[in-house]
């Protein structure tokens, strides 16, 4: 659109107009009226199409505002292990070699220095036998610490109950892989893995890091057949079922239906099996909606303490039938009332009016 | 006398079925309940019948307009007549007191004027201002990926909400003003059997 048309279009909406309403002057008015909600559209159809030309930045940078004290120990294993790329000196040959690195041993700086565990030297989990070049073959074998190894039964960590969580996840449809392999580590990566759903500010940034985390093996079957012998099947298939499938995905996370709600732990870890997920519309388009339980616990929390229009609002979510304003209830019902009292009191009159003519 | 050729009684017929399960079933969509998933039809049928209803309300919408606009019926709906307020207020004057003293109707039924001063300007808002505005903010909602995000810092698809339940609401409102007013005919009965057949019988017949 041309400048000069929407500064017509926005001048015949907004213009000032003092003449008395006469009949182009409400025809005016409509025409107005509708010209607004053709520019709102216009603009949100404009939003939508700058998302979807929005490119990602693939670039590496040091981008993590994070200085380790280990810095420049951790910089050792960085040098081949954060990036694709690897080069070392074979004593043997005397001479420069260069390789691939495994992608599975690959750990980018950034997502390191980004994660909850970025001040730990990498010897803290891992043997400092590392440290030596070439690694000796031994430490493949080297046991690998899970959550429960550092954050179980300590003070500091009470309050997010890793116990619990571990219980639950015990119960969970996953913990029946274990013997294939499935450990917290599948979900929470130890190298990249950040809380963000309690720091959160966009929750949509959320919710996209959260499922990217079920769908790393869910829509990639390379990974999911490392802990399963089940089929491959099609995440979207799946969910035909589900209106407005798109929105879905974008606006709630995968375990809001997939796990059982716990109030005692800060994210429930319990994922059911298919057949126990959440499929009635109520449970969550509803007043007592379980999203207030799961996806927003901790911004319901945020709301009490900072006023009533802050938190949910404020994130730009809209659940059909679980946003209700109270005041226009109210109102509505009052206005009802009134209108049927009116009605009643009329009809009494007609009934009198009636009677005394006859 | 005859007033309300087939095509407008059937755009009434039509409008008024549609409106009817717009309304019972936006009423069970904004008043869900988990522990009460069927609060008059479940979410879920709520969903496909308000959508289904909506669309046709739309086409036959769109019928109505392109009707008034080809058919001289558009000229009913033009507001800005002479003495325009004090007419309103002389019209509602009849229904408070007038009507009950015997008076006679200040604006009769004729073929040049179908409504009285009240109902004219109610009409002219309930079809060309607040049904665009529902019927706009209904497409919001059912393209929220189309709708703006956020506007002055609040959700775009709450304030896209907001006025549609409240024109839904003022309408759902209108609809029993308009049918307890339809009993104000010559008879209670006679303004109803006019839609369907068509014709008008006035007090003075």
């Amino acid at each position: 659109m041309t400048g000069e048309k929407a500064s017509g279009l926005l001048g015949l909406i907004f213009m000032s107009d003092s003449s008395k309403i006469n009949k182009s002057g409400m025809r005016l008015f409509m025409f107005r009226i509708f010209g607004l909600f053709v520019l709102i559209n216009l603009f949100s159809l404009s939003t939508a199409s700058a998302s979807l030309f929005k490119t990602e930045n693939t670039q590496i940078q040091d981008t993590a505002k994070f200085i380790s004290r280990f810095d420049s120990l951790n910089n050792r294993c960085f040098k081949c292990h954060g990036q694709e790329r690897y080069e070392y000196t074979n004593e043997s040959l005397g001479k420069q070699v260069r390789g691939n690195m495994c992608s599975d041993r690959i750990i980018h700086k950034n997502d390191f220095y980004s994660s909850n565990h970025r001040s730990f030297s990498c010897t803290d989990c891992h043997s400092d036998e590392y440290a030596k070049f070439p690694h000796s073959g031994e430490l493949r074998m080297e046991q690998k610490y899970n959550c429960i190894d550092c954050h179980g039964g300590d003070v500091k960590f009470a309050k997010y109950h890793f116990e619990e969580i571990d219980s639950e996840y015990r119960k969970s449809t996953h913990f029946k892989m274990e013997d294939q392999g499935f450990t917290c580590w599948k979900c929470h990566n130890p190298h990249t893995y950040k809380i963000t759903v309690r720091n959160s500010t966009n929750l949509k940034t959320t919710i996209e890091y959260d499922n990217a985390i079920c769908l790393n093996c869910h829509s990639d079957y390379s990974r999911f057949q490392l802990v399963s012998d089940k089929a491959e099947m099609n995440i979207i298939q799946k969910h035909d079922w589900l209106p407005k499938q798109a929105s879905h995905f974008a606006n709630v996370r995968c375990i809001e239906c997939h796990t059982k709600i716990n109030n005692d732990i800060p994210v429930s870890h319990l994922i059911q099996s298919k057949d126990q997920a959440v499929r009635r519309c109520n449970e969550c388009h509803s007043k007592n909606s379980i999203l207030m339980a799961s996806l927003y616990k901790f911004e319901s929390k945020e709301q009490r303490r900072d006023g009533f229009f802050n938190g949910i609002i404020l994130n730009a979510s809209y659940v059909i039938g679980a946003n209700r304003n109270e005041y226009l209830n109210m109102l509505s019902l009052i206005i009802f009332v009134l209108v049927v009292g009116i009605i009643a009191v009329h009809i009494m009159f007609r009934i009198r009016n009636k009677n005394n003519n006859n | 006398m005859y007033l309300y050729p087939k095509w407008i009684r059937l755009w009434h017929l039509v409008n008024a079925i549609m409106f009817i399960i717009l309304i019972i079933t936006g009423l069970s969509m904004q008043y869900t309940d988990k522990t009460n998933a069927a609060y008059i039809v479940g979410f879920a049928k709520a969903v496909k019948w308000h959508n289904f209803a909506a669309f046709i309300l739309v086409l036959n919408y769109i019928f109505f307009v392109t009707g008034n606009l080809l058919t001289n019926n558009g000229k009913y709906y033009r507001i800005g007549e002479k003495h325009f307020f004090s007419n309103l207020v002389s019209q509602f004057k009849y229904y408070s007191r007038g009507m009950f003293k015997g008076e006679k109707h200040p604006f009769p039924v004729t073929e040049e004027r179908k409504f009285n001063p009240l109902q004219k300007i109610t009409y002219v808002l309930a079809l060309y201002l607040a049904l665009p505005l529902l019927i706009i903010s209904g497409i919001g909602l059912l393209l929220p990926e189309i709708t703006i995000k956020t506007f002055f810092g609040v959700s775009g698809l709450i304030l896209t909400d907001i006025l549609h339940i409240s024109m839904g609401f003022l309408l759902s409102i209108f609809m029993i003003i308009h049918i307890y007013t339809c009993t104000l005919g010559h008879k209670p009965t006679s303004l109803f059997r006019g839609i369907i057949t068509g014709y008008h019988v006035s007090d003075e017949e």
